[in-house]
Parts: C-alpha cells; sequence; structure tokens
C-alpha cells in the first residue's frame, strides 16, 4: 500500500458499471425533456418536469460516470453537502422573493416601458421616438 | 523501520506514507482532494444558479429564454458534452486495463468532444451579441446568462487543457495503468463540467 501511494498507482475494480447503457439513460432522458419543453403543458407542471428530468440526469452521471455509487457511502457526504446548502439558499430565499414584487410602484403616469418603473435597475432607458 | 520505509517517510515529510492514506478514497489521495475541490466548485455554480433564479423569479420584465436563445444549437451541445462523458470513462477504462491504444483514442475524442463544445459556445456568443444585440451590460438577463455560461465554459476550457495534458503524456508513454488514478482524477472533473451543464441547460435554456 505504502508503495502504491508513493506512485500513484492503486487496486482498481475493473467490473464497472454499464457506461452505454447509462449513455442511452442519459440521451432518452434529454429527448424526454425537450419533448417536455416543446409540449406546451402548463407552467407548473413543465418546470416540475424539467427540474425533476435534470436531476434525473444530474444523477446519472454522479452515480456511474464519477463512479459514486462504487464508492465508499461517506463520499457521497461531500457530494450532498453542497447540494444541501444550495437547496437551503434557494429556499431561504423564497420567503422574500415571492412576497416583494419587482413593479409594486404606484406611478401618476402610465408607463409603457418597464424598464421607466425601476423594475430592472440596469435595464436600458426607454427609447425616445423621435416626433414626426 | 527498515531503510526504504525511513526513505519514504524521509521524502513525505514527518508522517509516515501509511498514514497519508485517505480512508475515504483508499489509494488515491487525489481523487479525495477533486471531490473537495467540487463540492466548492458546485456550491459556487449553485449559488449562481440561485441569484439567477432570485433575479427571476416574480419579474415580470423576465423575456421568455427561447426567444433569444438557440435551443437546438444547445440541445446539441448537450448531446456533445454526455458523449465526451462517455468517451472519458471508456479511455479510463482503457488504461486500467493497460490498453494503451484505446485510452489514446478515447481520451482524444473527449478533447475533440470538449473543442466542439467551446467552438458551439463561441458560435451561439457571435450570434447572441453580434445579430440579437445581447450584451452583459444590457440586463440582468443577459447578464445572468453570459455569467453562468461563460464560468462554464472556462470550466469546459480548462478540462480541455487538462485532459490534453494527459492525452500528450500518454503519448508520451507517461501515463501507464499504474497511474490509472491521474485519468480517474480528471474524469471527476470532466463527467462535474457535464453534469453542471444538464443543470444549467435546463435552468438557463428550458424553463
Amino acid at each position: 500500500m505504502t508503495t502504491q501511494a508513493a506512485t500513484g498507482a492503486y487496486e482498481v475494480d475493473h467490473s464497472g458499471p454499464n457506461y452505454i447503457a447509462v449513455f442511452i439513460y442519459l440521451a432518452v432522458l434529454t429527448g424526454i425533456e425537450l419533448g417536455v419543453y416543446a409540449m406546451g403543458l402548463p407552467h407548473v407542471a413543465k418546470v416540475g418536469l424539467l427540474i425533476a428530468l435534470a436531476w434525473a440526469k444530474a444523477v446519472l452521471v454522479a452515480m456511474y460516470f464519477m463512479h459514486l455509487a462504487m464508492e465508499k457511502k461517506a463520499l457521497a457526504l461531500i457530494a450532498i453537502i453542497p447540494v444541501v446548502l444550495v437547496t437551503f439558499l434557494c429556499f431561504m430565499l423564497l420567503p422574500d422573493l415571492t412576497t416583494r414584487m419587482w413593479t409594486k410602484f404606484d406611478h401618476k403616469i402610465k408607463v409603457t416601458n418597464p424598464a421607466e418603473m425601476g423594475a430592472n435597475p440596469v435595464a436600458p432607458p426607454p427609447v425616445q421616438v423621435p416626433q414626426q | 523501520m527498515s531503510e526504504a520505509a525511513a526513505v519514504e517517510t524521509h521524502d513525505h515529510g514527518a508522517l509516515p506514507v501509511d498514514q497519508l492514506e485517505p480512508s475515504l478514497t483508499p489509494g488515491n489521495l487525489g481523487k479525495l482532494g477533486m471531490w473537495t475541490f467540487l463540492a466548492g466548485d458546485a456550491m459556487t455554480f449553485g449559488a449562481g444558479i440561485a441569484a439567477y433564479g432570485a433575479l427571476r423569479i416574480n419579474n415580470p420584465n423576465w423575456p421568455t429564454p427561447a426567444d433569444y436563445l438557440g435551443i437546438t444549437t444547445t440541445a446539441i451541445m448537450t448531446f456533445i458534452l454526455i458523449c465526451s462523458s462517455v468517451t472519458m470513462v471508456e479511455a479510463l477504462d482503457g488504461i486500467q486495463h493497460g490498453k494503451q491504444s484505446k485510452f489514446r483514442m478515447f481520451m482524444a475524442l473527449t478533447v475533440l468532444g470538449g473543442i466542439l463544445f467551446l467552438g458551439m459556445q463561441a458560435f451561439e456568443w457571435h450570434h447572441l451579441i453580434v445579430e440579437r444585440g445581447m450584451s452583459i451590460q444590457r440586463d440582468l438577463f443577459d447578464a445572468s446568462f453570459f455569467i453562468l455560461t461563460g464560468f462554464h465554459g472556462c470550466h469546459v476550457f480548462g478540462g480541455v487543457v487538462y485532459n490534453s495534458v494527459l492525452l500528450i503524456r500518454g503519448m508520451m508513454g507517461k501515463i501507464t495503468q499504474a497511474k490509472a488514478g491521474l485519468v480517474e482524477i480528471a474524469g471527476l472533473y470532466w463527467h462535474f463540467v457535464d453534469l453542471v451543464w444538464i443543470l444549467i441547460f435546463t435552468f438557463i435554456y428550458l424553463i
């Protein structure tokens, strides 16, 4: 073991997963994603399905291409920590984001260009149409 | 302590080599290092995607991405990255079994896949900037699009360089079956780049 560590060599388990099968799953899931995208489903259903499909593909890559399924279970902790933290970050922001509107302004003048409302701080200024 | 063990102890500082063996990835300390790096990198990408969502949610000025972005081109780019992940695992399989020609061929295909992806991204950016007038300074949609896809593109570029170095060293005969661990570590990075693109493709382009 000592010599192996010093040279970078190591014993490997040559019985890997069926990579072609994983590839076919990924290709099929991508096709289904494009189908869901084009089907014209209600927005909530479409977003939910697309996110579920994307995570299914990501898990396939992590488990089989990155060999997480064949590694020690404790190694998965390293992979799961960022997922948990980012999920927490998203849900932590939701209460604020879902109760505060971007365009909650009481404009006395009718606004025709949303950029005028301060909705988007870096939006380009409204286009001035020259009077004929 | 034998003379050989004493030399190895000296080479690695105060600790005997056996004590450097990681328990999570036995025999391959670099793999544990790469996993730790990828965890940090995942948090960076995760924060970027969360910020994208925070800017977009409830924002009536947010455009429909499909009105600007080409889904067909990026679907092909996604397929190319998935294919390059397969060629990467085949290259690893080759070197693990001592098949140098298989390793070199599939590693070359992996590098080619990365270059193709970068070429198509350059084409897409050129189209969006020159013909559609998109700019990182124009609005939040453009800025978040260019930052996320650009950051990922930098990772692909890094992966192409990383894999090319391994390919060249392999062609020089310096990557042997005993060094298969190096290819596995590079593979972890490359598959992570693929995994992140799968999420970006969904969150930025499709939703």
